[in-house]
């Protein structure tokens, strides 16, 4: 397997808070790759790195084999680089399916819109939000904006695609129906790169896991390593002698 | 095909209407309410393309139509050059000039952007007014010769009347044709939400850009025409701010984003203009009538009137665009 996406070294500094410091890892091709850890531990901005919204200070990104440290996230979407919100965005003002036309048109095969609509119709299709098509986009439910927001990135035709918190706050109804949208988006060829608090989907869904704490990677492995690692518990739950750490101080 | 599209025959059979009613029975007082209804109409159509199609405020939108006036009376006064090349020309060079300051201004947004716009007024007005080859503050007098190659004057003012009424028709059917266009659809996600457009991959910096520049053209063109017809051009005519706000009015009455709404709301409000200016006991109260019908309409119809029909008839969006 080749790596599409190499991300080597690659740091992001607000001020005096080091949001992502020094992470490095690689996304193979057909791969869903997951991305874990406490909040705050810099998950959201580390995709905001690799698709462009910001720059990163130190290292470089690598997609497809083209350089795209430097480049802003309408060029990244080009390449064929598409991702979702954590907090929905969907162009309340338009209809479901302008919204996703808008995906198939600016995406990486840069559609007429002509064929961009006929795209955006089949992805609806896909995502189960045809019937939706015509409706305002802000009329949809959470779990349909949710699925809108994958919808519009599919639309693009991406071969990566960044999937930010797509379950949080759905029912177990929606999330197992968007954990077989998942699934079926790799098997027809794209790559997931995604975010998630919900463990047992993404322990289910991943191939590989990376844990970030404190804007450090702490650890990348497969599943079944990554809840067994020692640093990630400690990330997640404290020290585990830290009850007799403060009975002892007390 | 924008041959399939309801509006477009109905703005070509609109212009039809202007250039025939008053040239049957060469009635020139009609001739002259029609040609202010035509000009609200050129400038709140292309002021919806930024107001209405990508979400920024342009408070200086005037200042196209003022630039283009000077431009061309001065190819036509000192340059000698005819009418049209004039127009056209002027087109260009407000255009471009606006593609220049787009690309400063346009990474404001919001409120920073709309006093930006206000700013750009302001700045290009105090320039004309100190620019020695435009006359200074007198301004310039359209020679007698310019009238010269159009027939002389009677013949020139109808030939420029048709001239605004083309421009008219041309600015409804490009806001008709943006409308229906990926260009367009890419402004439509800006306006809706900037950041998640970028992310969608629009290029939002090129085209917030393109626009500004797009809509300063038919402007200019009919700002050469009426300061030609006018005879006289001044920077306090030129650059009247009241005029860019009053275009504002006339956006939100009709229903920024449509450009049924633009037309409508350009021309029922230029006649409301009209008859309060001329009747003796309301002079200037028509800046009054102006700010309540604003706030009538934010209030009360954010969509104006054509978002009110979409209300009351939903297929009706279908064929009004």
């Amino acid at each position: 397997m080749t790596a599409l996406l190499e991300v080597q070294g690659i740091s992001k500094r607000f001020g005096g808070l080091l949001a992502v410091g020094d992470v490095s890892f690689n996304l193979m091709e057909g791969e869903i790759l997951g991305l874990i850890g406490p909040n705050g531990a810099g998950k959201t901005t580390l995709f905001n790195l690799v698709n462009g919204v910001y720059k990163s200070d130190t290292g470089s990104i690598i997609f497809s084999s083209k350089n795209i440290t430097r480049s802003s996230p309408d060029q990244v979407v080009h390449l064929g680089l598409a991702r979702t919100h954590q907090i929905v965005r969907p162009l309340n003002g338009m209809s479901v399916l302008e919204n996703v036309t808008v995906g198939a048109c600016f995406g990486r095969e840069y559609q007429s819109r002509r064929t961009a609509r006929i795209t955006a119709l089949e992805v609806l299709e896909r995502v189960g939000l045809a019937s939706r098509a015509n409706s305002p986009a802000s009329s949809l439910t959470l779990a349909g904006k949710k699925r809108l927001e994958v919808a519009r990135a599919l639309a693009a035709r991406p071969k990566l695609l960044l999937l930010d918190e797509v379950l949080a706050g759905l029912n177990p109804t929606e999330i197992a129906q968007m954990i077989d949208l998942v699934r079926s988006i790799r098997d027809s060829g794209v790559s997931v790169f995604m975010i998630e608090h919900v463990m047992q989907a993404i322990m289910n869904l991943s191939d590989r896991i990376v844990v970030l704490n404190l804007g450090r990677k702490i650890a990348e492995a497969p599943p079944r390593e990554v809840v067994q690692n020692p640093d990630v518990i400690v990330a997640y739950l404290g020290s585990p002698d830290i009850l007799d750490k403060l009975r002892g101080s007390a | 095909m924008i041959l399939r599209r309801p509006l477009l025959w109905l703005i070509l059979l609109l212009a039809a209407l202007f250039a025939w009613l008053p040239l049957h029975g060469n009635n020139v007082s009609l001739r002259e309410d029609l040609i202010l209804v035509a000009l609200a109409i050129i400038l709140t159509s292309n002021l919806n393309l930024m107001i209405g199609y990508t979400g920024y405020v342009n408070f200086g939108h005037i200042v196209f139509y003022g630039l283009g006036g000077y431009v061309g009376v001065y190819l036509m006064t000192v340059r000698g050059w005819h009418l049209v090349p004039s127009a056209v020309t002027a087109g260009f060079a407000v255009s471009l000039m606006a593609l220049l300051f787009g690309l400063g201004i346009l990474r404001l947004r919001g409120a920073y952007f709309a006093l930006a716009t206000i700013g750009v007024l302001v700045a290009v007005q105090s320039f004309v007014s100190n620019f020695e080859p435009w006359g200074r503050s007198t301004g310039m007098y359209v020679s007698f010769e310019s009238y010269a190659p159009l027939g002389g004057p009677r013949h020139a003012l109808w030939t420029t009347y048709f001239l605004i009424v083309a421009v008219m028709a041309l600015s409804l059917i490009l806001s008709l044709g943006i409308k229906a266009s990926k260009f367009g659809l890419g402004l439509f996600a800006i306006r809706e939400d900037e950041d998640a457009a970028i992310v969608l991959g629009v290029n939002a910096t090129i085209y917030k850009a393109i626009i500004y520049s797009v809509s300063a053209f038919l402007p200019a063109v009919a700002g050469t025409l009426m300061f030609f017809k006018n005879g006289t051009i001044d920077p306090s005519i030129a650059f009247e701010f009241m005029l860019s706000l009053e275009g504002i009015v006339m956006l939100m009455l009709g229903g920024q984003g449509t450009v049924a709404g633009s037309a409508l709301g350009g021309g029922l409000y230029e006649r409301l203009r009209s008859y309060l200016l001329t009747s003796p006991r309301l002079s200037e109260f028509h800046l009054v009538i102006a700010g309540a019908l604003l706030l009538l309409v934010i209030r009360l119809a954010p969509g104006g009137l054509i978002g009110w029909l979409y209300r009351l008839v939903p297929r009706s969006r279908e064929v009004i665009e």
